[in-house]
């Protein structure tokens, strides 16, 4: 049971991390407040589960759909300033801090006391089914004209623009995805707790997300994934050791940021055809060493 | 940028020289809507470009390599010109999602298109290194391939010959006549290898401190004592004279 819940909030991570991914990963771009995305997610499949008595794929898309609008309405006045990302990595730490303080002050969501008796439709099956369907998505996405758009923006600014890449568009619709993702491991997560609380969703929430996708490495989708299931693993095997648990965690942040600043899987990807050839290079090289 | 005024014709090289500083490529961003000017209009068969968006003024029909050369570097030669044909993409957010057949046409479609541009300016065998590893010489051709996949009826060279030796730059004079011929560019160069601009244009315009000094054929930019002494002070413009 304990191994099941764990494993499910590594799926739901691996969610909100992909979309994360995609957006600073592939497009280059910061965000402090994805938690937000989650955070709005969360409230409006569970509200929806909770009062309307909706089925649960419903509430979870219009959770989805709800992140992405507030994507769209950040987003829009932010990432239109030309060629500079930094001034939207800025607005989300507002944004999330003011969804916070929203979250804490409506009357529907019960304030800071937050919304209890959510049934608990999240089970690890229905996670990682979501987790594989998100990550197919995502690369789907990001092997067409959209990331590769998105990759141009990353890699150049100016130049994608003078490719004929509308830059504001390529950012948005980045964005919108991300979030997207982000709405949906809110809803999946409100609903595996069964109790939500606008203190679930503060920048160290966002942050972590960051950290996943950074040590992960930029470019990789794989990467981030990996990366969101070991930092949610890790912590609980490293349980025994109470104390030296964050402790190790964050020695563990660091030298993946030493050793490897690219990331575990920078500008890579694991691939069926990576893992064969790779193999066989190991195989030849035990041929070698034998010979 | 101070009353410049000059009109290329179709099919036309015109060169664009001057000293460091002079506001070449300032023309450039200009051109392709980088920067705003504050008065004055710049008209391309007939449609005025000032307030246009760069990628607006791509779809027009302008292209441009840049100075500092831009490529995405972390990208492979292929990828750097695949990037700017998937403007061919005709499929919706959805399609991409579900990798619709659409999608598999459009991407095979890009590579084919791509080689074909990496074929025509040598680079077909370099197709997957990784842009950044390329040589200085091979990294402007590549500029030069990305620009010419967006199919352009006006090309912008800002210094396509800068850093490299006199052999090369012959050869890229070559490329530069022979790609002009096949997709009937017109083209705007920026350079200061005198050699290349001589041997290529067939108009030059000379400016200094944001103004246009001159405007001719290569003969006679080459005999103006303004430009000498533009490029190389009053004393030896003096010298000249006498």
């Amino acid at each position: 049971m304990y191994i099941q819940g764990v494993l499910t909030v590594a799926m739901i991570n691996i969610i909100s991390t992909t979309g994360l991914a995609v957006f600073t990963g592939f497009t280059g771009l910061f965000s402090l407040g994805h938690a937000a995305f989650m955070a709005v997610g969360a409230y409006t499949s569970a509200i929806l589960t909770y009062f309307v008595k909706a089925p649960y794929p419903v509430a979870l898309l219009t959770g989805v759909l709800a992140s992405s609008v507030l994507a769209v309405l950040v987003g829009y006045p932010t990432l239109r300033t030309r060629l500079r990302g930094d001034y939207f990595a800025i607005a989300t730490i507002g944004m999330g801090e003011a969804t916070r303080v929203i979250l804490e002050n409506l009357k529907i969501t019960q304030g800071a006391r937050g919304l209890p008796g959510i049934s608990q439709y999240t089970t690890l099956p229905v996670a990682g089914a979501a987790a594989a369907i998100v990550l197919v998505l995502a690369r789907n996405m990001l092997a067409s004209v959209y990331g590769r758009n998105a990759v141009s923006v990353r890699e150049d600014a100016v130049a994608a623009e003078m490719s004929g890449i509308h830059l504001l568009r390529t950012r948005m619709i980045s964005l919108v995805f991300s979030a997207g993702c982000a709405g949906l491991a809110g809803g999946l997560y409100a609903h595996y707790l069964a109790f939500i609380q606008p203190v679930m969703f503060t920048m160290v929430q966002s942050t972590q997300i960051t950290a996943a996708v950074v040590c992960g490495g930029t470019g990789s989708l794989t990467g981030p994934a990996l990366a969101a299931f070991v930092f949610t693993v890790a912590p609980e095997l490293l349980r025994a050791a109470q104390m030296w648990r964050l402790v190790i965690y964050g020695l563990m942040l660091v030298l993946i940021m030493v050793f490897r600043p690219q990331g575990l899987m920078g500008y890579r990807d694991l691939s069926w055809q990576g893992l064969c050839s790779l193999a066989a290079r190991l195989r030849k090289g035990v041929r070698h060493a034998k010979g | 940028m101070n009353d410049l005024s000059f009109k290329v014709d179709e099919g036309e090289i015109l060169g664009l020289i001057g000293p460091n500083g002079a506001g070449k490529t300032t023309v450039f961003n200009l051109l392709t809507g980088f920067y705003r000017p504050t008065s004055g209009s710049m008209l391309f068969r007939g449609r005025e470009l000032t307030g246009l968006a760069p990628p607006a003024i791509v779809g027009l029909g302008i292209a441009r390599t840049f100075q500092n050369i831009r490529l995405f570097s972390n990208l492979t030669v292929l990828d750097n010109v695949r990037s700017v044909l998937y403007r061919h993409a005709r499929y919706g957010f959805v399609q991409a999602l579900l990798r619709s057949p659409q999608v598999r046409l459009c991407e095979r479609r890009v590579h084919e298109m791509a080689m074909e541009y990496l074929e025509e300016v040598g680079l077909a065998d370099r197709a997957n290194d990784i842009a950044s590893h390329l040589p200085y010489g091979l990294q402007r051709k590549l500029e030069l391939a990305r620009a010419l996949a967006l199919e352009p009826v006006l090309l912008l060279l800002d210094e396509p010959a800068a850093g490299m030796n006199p052999e090369e730059s012959m050869s890229l004079v070559e490329l530069i006549r022979d790609l002009r011929k096949k997709h009937n560019l017109t083209i705007i160069l920026i350079e200061h290898h005198m050699d290349v601009v001589m041997s290529l244009s067939h108009r030059i315009v000379v400016m200094n401190f944001g103004e246009k000094l001159m405007e001719g054929s290569p003969e006679e930019v080459q005999s103006d004592v303004r430009v000498i002494e533009a490029y190389l002070g009053e004393e030896y413009a003096g010298a000249y004279r006498r």
